[in-house]
């Protein structure tokens, strides 16, 4: 019955250090359309610019395209992928002042710490193709969301297919 | 508990050998493993209070007494409309044959004091054919806050008197928490008893919690949690409010922390250019090995009771398979042979015997057990989503988080024997996910 006292105590405690998690797993599905861009806002550095301005994060998120898709159970890139890839690369070559956070995602058909390990394998294979493609490896990171974070909810192959993805997300700069 | 119980047997035969009511009930035991078919008849009448005030509890405790028993599926509770005789004084002798005449085979009477905030609880079991009490009177003492502990401990005595076995009753579950829609789930950890009673939450919201896992002695709890942006090990010590970040490297995501045996020691899965190893990590030194170094994804990893080796599970042969390797790594053999289907989610039984998993095949998800060296797999569910059994302190029965199809997909916990039976829900608050059953407390 102590316990319970206690942890009440630590809810109080944690509520004064909730938001400090920064990452903008949700800058993702900004693309649709309506408020493109606003999920970067967070991270500041200039990123307001619209779509048209080829320097823009917005640019790179719908023009050069922020995310590669996968096959079931698959870290695999296929064709599609890296030519996407290859298009980041020579953006990041550009634009040198900007680092990327690749978010690895699984679809909902997957144990919970599989899908994790399966995410990470899938943001390490962008990674490894950027980095082929002349992006110093400082400028990314990489992280898994394994089913935690689906983009799509349905539970059918038209919202897994969109679901298992590895998103590169433009970051401030690899010293912010 | 088996002497009592050879003791019952032995009065049985003294008293009874030969009769009409000896040949039909016998010793008052259930066989857990049998599957029951038929639930045993039980009367719990309301524990009898030694003052006004100890009326609500005395009515409380007998009911939280009777929910566990029946929610085992092992018994059927005899409705008090029903009863011939009333118990209102708890030292009084048993109308064994008013008990008998509604067909109860057992009988739990109970008498409750308060004296301030201090509870005391008496009760004892009765068998009905073999007009004895089930083994001694038991006593407990405690704050009337605990009321429900106490009752959990009365219904674990009787369960164990019946079953042979060690109950289950007073222990609690760790687990996380959802709210919000599936495009936006909140999760948080929450803890609560056995049955969902009693949740309490240990952190907030903000970040991404999952795999709560208890330490051996229940004091601490293990889990992962995307606090730094990263998924990170954390330790949270439920008694003194403190919470540490186990593993803190910059660019490796660590996840899949299990306690060992002892306490002292983490095994855990760490993820590093995008390949998944197993690690284990002294806890007070932060001295950390390597367990596996294979290109493939290798987590999910489960102690054996003894703390001798490690049941994980692994995609090095193409798919997810379970595998059983030693405590300290090296060569592992895998025990997971189905002609079909992806095996993950391994946890060792506390009795040592079985292995529980998620099986995945052909669209569908089942929770299943298995021998540890893989033979006689039984699937005990199927379903759209089931994930992560977790053990009963007594090894039999399986929680489990079950996940309804489609957007509106919604997480909440279950429960089911090891012989498949019993099927049921776990009643908690917002959805849940990720169960993990603590010792008996």
């Amino acid at each position: 019955m102590m316990v319970k006292t206690k942890a009440i105590f630590l809810i109080a405690a944690l509520g004064l250090s909730a938001c400090s998690n920064a990452i903008g797993w949700r800058g993702d599905d900004t693309a649709a359309g309506a408020g493109a861009g606003a999920g970067l806002g967070a991270n500041g550095a200039g990123l307001g610019a619209g779509v048209a301005d080829p320097r823009s994060p917005a640019y790179f998120q719908q023009t050069v395209g922020d995310r590669v898709l996968f096959a079931v159970n698959d870290k695999t890139l296929n064709t599609e992928a890296r030519t996407t890839l290859a298009a980041q690369a020579v953006w990041l070559s550009a634009n040198p002042e900007y680092a990327i956070t690749i978010e690895g995602h699984a679809d909902e058909q997957g144990t919970r710490e599989y899908n994790l390990a399966l995410g990470a394998e899938r943001a390490n294979a962008a990674r490894d193709y950027l980095i082929s493609n002349g992006v110093a490896g400082n400028r990314i990171k990489v992280v898994s969301f394994g089913k935690e974070r689906p983009l799509e909810i349905c539970s059918d192959e038209s919202c897994y297919a969109k679901n298992r993805r590895a998103v590169s997300v433009i970051a401030g700069g690899f010293t912010s | 508990m088996r002497q009592v119980l050879a003791g019952l047997m032995a009065g049985l035969m003294v008293l009874g050998t030969g009769s009409v009511v000896m040949a039909q009930s016998g010793p008052l035991r259930i066989e857990i493993t049998d599957g029951v078919i038929e639930p045993l008849p039980i009367a719990v009448p309301n524990f009898v209070p030694d003052s006004p005030a100890a009326t609500e509890l005395a009515v409380n405790i007998a009911r939280v007494v009777a929910e566990d028993l029946t929610g085992t599926g092992l018994f059927r509770e005899i409705p008090s409309s029903a009863y011939i005789s009333q118990v209102t004084n708890f030292d009084a002798p048993v109308q064994y044959a008013d008990w008998k005449a509604i067909n109860a085979q057992a009988l739990v009477t109970g008498a409750v004091g308060v004296n301030g905030n201090r509870l005391t609880v008496r009760f004892l079991g009765h068998d009905i054919f073999a007009q004895g009490d089930l083994g001694e009177g038991l006593q407990f003492s405690g704050t009337t806050e605990g009321w429900r502990r106490m009752a959990h401990k009365v219904a674990d005595a009787i369960y164990s008197r019946i079953t042979g076995e060690s109950g289950y009753f007073d222990s609690r579950v760790v687990y996380v928490s959802e709210s919000g829609d599936k495009a936006n789930r909140r999760k948080r950890l929450a803890v609560m008893d056995y049955d969902g009673a009693n949740v309490q939450y240990l952190t907030d919201s903000a970040s991404i919690v999952l795999a709560p896992r208890f330490s051996p002695t229940g004091d601490r709890v293990l889990y992962t949690s995307y606090e730094t942006g990263f998924p990170q090990i954390h330790v949270l010590d439920i008694g003194q409010v403190q919470r540490r970040i186990l593993s803190s490297d910059d660019g490796i995501m660590s996840f899949a922390p299990r306690f060992a045996p002892d306490g002292r020691t983490v095994v855990y899965s760490q993820s590093q250019g995008g390949n998944t190893d197993l690690f284990r990590m002294d806890i007070s030194t932060g001295q950390r090995n390597r367990l596996t170094s294979a290109p493939s994804i290798e987590t999910a990893p489960s102690f054996s009771p003894d703390g001798s080796q490690i049941v994980f599970e692994s995609d090095r042969s193409g798919s997810q398979q379970l595998y059983v390797m030693s405590v300290n790594g090296g060569e592992a053999r895998r025990i997971s042979f189905g002609k079909e289907g992806r095996y993950g989610t391994p946890v060792w039984s506390p009795r040592g015997d079985l292995i529980a998993f998620t099986k995945q095949n052909k669209g569908r998800f089942h929770i299943g057990v298995m021998r540890t060296d893989g033979s006689e797999e039984r699937l005990l569910t199927s379903s759209f989503l089931d994930e992560g059994p977790t053990w009963s302190p007594n090894g039999r029965v399986i929680m489990f988080a079950r996940q309804s199809q489609g957007a509106a997909g919604r997480s909440t916990l279950y429960s089911v024997d090891i012989t498949g039976r019993n099927l049921k829900p776990v009643r908690t608050p917002d959805g849940a996910s990720d169960p993990a059953w603590s010792p008996l407390q």
